[in-house]
């Protein structure tokens, strides 16, 4: 270990505001592309989910037993 | 050769490859990163002139050069769905460009937030951090321009030529410190010489950069496949894998 | 690969040449301005334009260092051992300021060969090292420049020594 005490580690030798700042900004990048990758993914499979779901009512609605029932359409 | 190119280009070969590799690519990512940061910040040892500020290298530098070797990969996408017309490779192009604009601007902020206490200025136009920062507006270019276009098809194929054409920056980045008189030094890492620097140092960074790569590489991966899962809604295969995958 | 491929392929890489081509000769034309500095050879040589804003940049000359106690006047000398060029500075100095190091003087030429520095910037090499490293070398007479050849063995035999470890500061 190059540091004996936590404060010293935070302390950086003096330099501590460049050296967080710097990681600190290059990790707050490393989160934010891995939480919008994850979000995106999330968003774009329950878009497809819902067009496959309402695919499949349409397919349905020409059964004339189903016709009375109204058409949920909730993704423009 | 060929073959081999129209086959992982595509879309649900590429999905089923991607998704094996994926996790293996995160977990050696998150290994790599979590041993590097631990050994960069802590236990390697500080620089004999800069004292702990040195410690910046171990975000800067794989922030540089991945930085660079995305936009080289970009381009080369750029170029096989320019020439072969593979939709995928459009695909990865477009999901690359916004983390590529984002390790440039780690590796500008970390460097002028180095730049403060060791050369006494964040910023000076010399060659080096120019064509760094011009690297920087061609990301954000390709991004706009992909952006410009009402069909998808001419964006990516205006992107795709722009990237193309950038590349010529990467070679003047990385000469631009012995073309010309600069404030930054010269290459920290290189793949010719032993590094100038004892292997205490320089082992963080190495892991630091096998972390920043994987980790680029599984971001690509996965975004790569949201990438189709949007644009290849209306086919079966995909439509298929929402019930497996949500 | 067909034709149209083959055809699109090439189509693409000249417009790169072609690009690289014109940037290349932009480069070329502006290769004296893209220097961020002048080195003394070339001030001596009167490549500097007087009493503008230049920068010149070179090593600190071991021992030409002369600090004025009462004022934060210093004057020292750059060197880049062919030609010398004498800066006068007043203010704070980086970090990284020291005889033997790289700097660069922002500042203007003065008719006596003379330069008045308004910014000096530290410049430094690629060289990194462990302190204890460093004067290890220092004790043993090796000079910064040497230090990249000795410091693998400086490390092993530090590393020797009964309990050090090159780690711990």
């Amino acid at each position: 270990m190059a540091f004996t005490s936590l404060q010293e580690f935070f302390a950086m030798g003096g330099h501590g505001v460049y050296v967080w700042a710097a990681w600190g900004v290059t990790a707050a990048l490393f989160a934010a592309s891995l939480l919008q990758a994850r979000l995106e993914r999330r968003a774009l499979l329950k878009t497809l989910s819902r067009r496959v779901r309402r695919d499949a009512r349409r397919r349905q609605t020409t059964d004339p037993a189903h016709s009375s029932r109204p058409m949920v359409d909730d993704d423009a | 050769m060929w073959a081999f190119i129209h086959k992982f280009g595509s879309p649900k070969w590429f999905y089923a490859i991607s998704a094996r590799l994926e996790p293996w690519c995160w977990a050696l990512a998150a290994l790599a990163l979590g041993v590097g940061t631990l050994w960069g910040l802590a236990v390697a040892p500080a620089d004999y002139q800069q004292g702990e500020s040195f410690r910046i290298i171990y975000v800067h530098v794989p922030a540089a050069l991945l930085a660079q070797s995305i936009f080289v990969a970009m381009a080369l996408s750029g170029l096989v769905f320019m020439v072969w017309k593979i939709k995928v490779a459009d695909m990865a192009a477009t999901v690359m460009a916004p983390f590529g604009a984002m390790m440039t601007f780690a590796a500008l902020f970390s460097g002028a937030v180095w730049g403060i206490p060791t050369w006494g200025t964040w910023w000076e136009w010399d060659a080096r951090l120019t064509s760094m920062l011009i690297l920087l507006f061609l990301y954000l270019g390709v991004i706009a321009l992909r952006g410009a276009f009402a069909r998808r098809d001419s964006g990516a194929r205006a992107a795709s030529l722009l990237a193309l054409v950038g590349v010529i920056n990467i070679p003047i980045i990385k000469y631009s410190v012995e073309w010309w008189y600069t404030l930054h030094q010269s290459a920290t890492f290189t793949l010719t010489s032993r590094p100038a620097m004892p292997a205490s140092m320089w082992l963080p960074l190495l892991i630091m950069l096998v972390g920043f790569y994987s980790f680029f590489t599984a971001l690509t991966l996965a975004r790569t496949r949201s990438e189709i899962v949007k644009r290849e809604g209306d086919k079966r295969w995909v439509r298929a894998l929402v019930d497996k995958e949500l | 690969m067909t034709p149209k491929r083959k055809q699109r392929l090439f189509a693409l890489l000249g417009i790169v040449v072609l690009a690289a081509i014109a940037v290349g000769l932009t480069l070329f034309a502006l290769r004296a301005n893209i220097n961020l500095f002048f080195s003394p050879v070339q001030i001596a040589q009167g490549q500097a334009p007087l009493e503008r804003q230049i920068r010149a940049g070179g090593l600190v000359k071991a021992g030409s260092v002369a600090r004025d106690p009462q004022s934060l006047d210093v004057a020292f000398t750059v060197t880049d051992y062919v030609e010398e060029v004498e800066v006068a500075y007043s203010g704070i100095l980086p970090d990284l300021f020291r005889e033997g190091q790289g700097v660069v003087v922002v500042g203007e030429l003065q008719s006596d060969g003379r330069i008045r520095a308004d910014k000096v910037l530290a410049r430094h090499d690629e060289n990194y090292m462990p302190p204890e490293v460093a004067q290890a070398l220092e004790e043993a007479g090796y000079s910064p420049a040497d230090y990249q050849q000795k410091a693998e063995q400086v490390v092993k035999e530090l590393e020797a020594r009964a309990g050090f470890q090159p780690d711990e500061n």
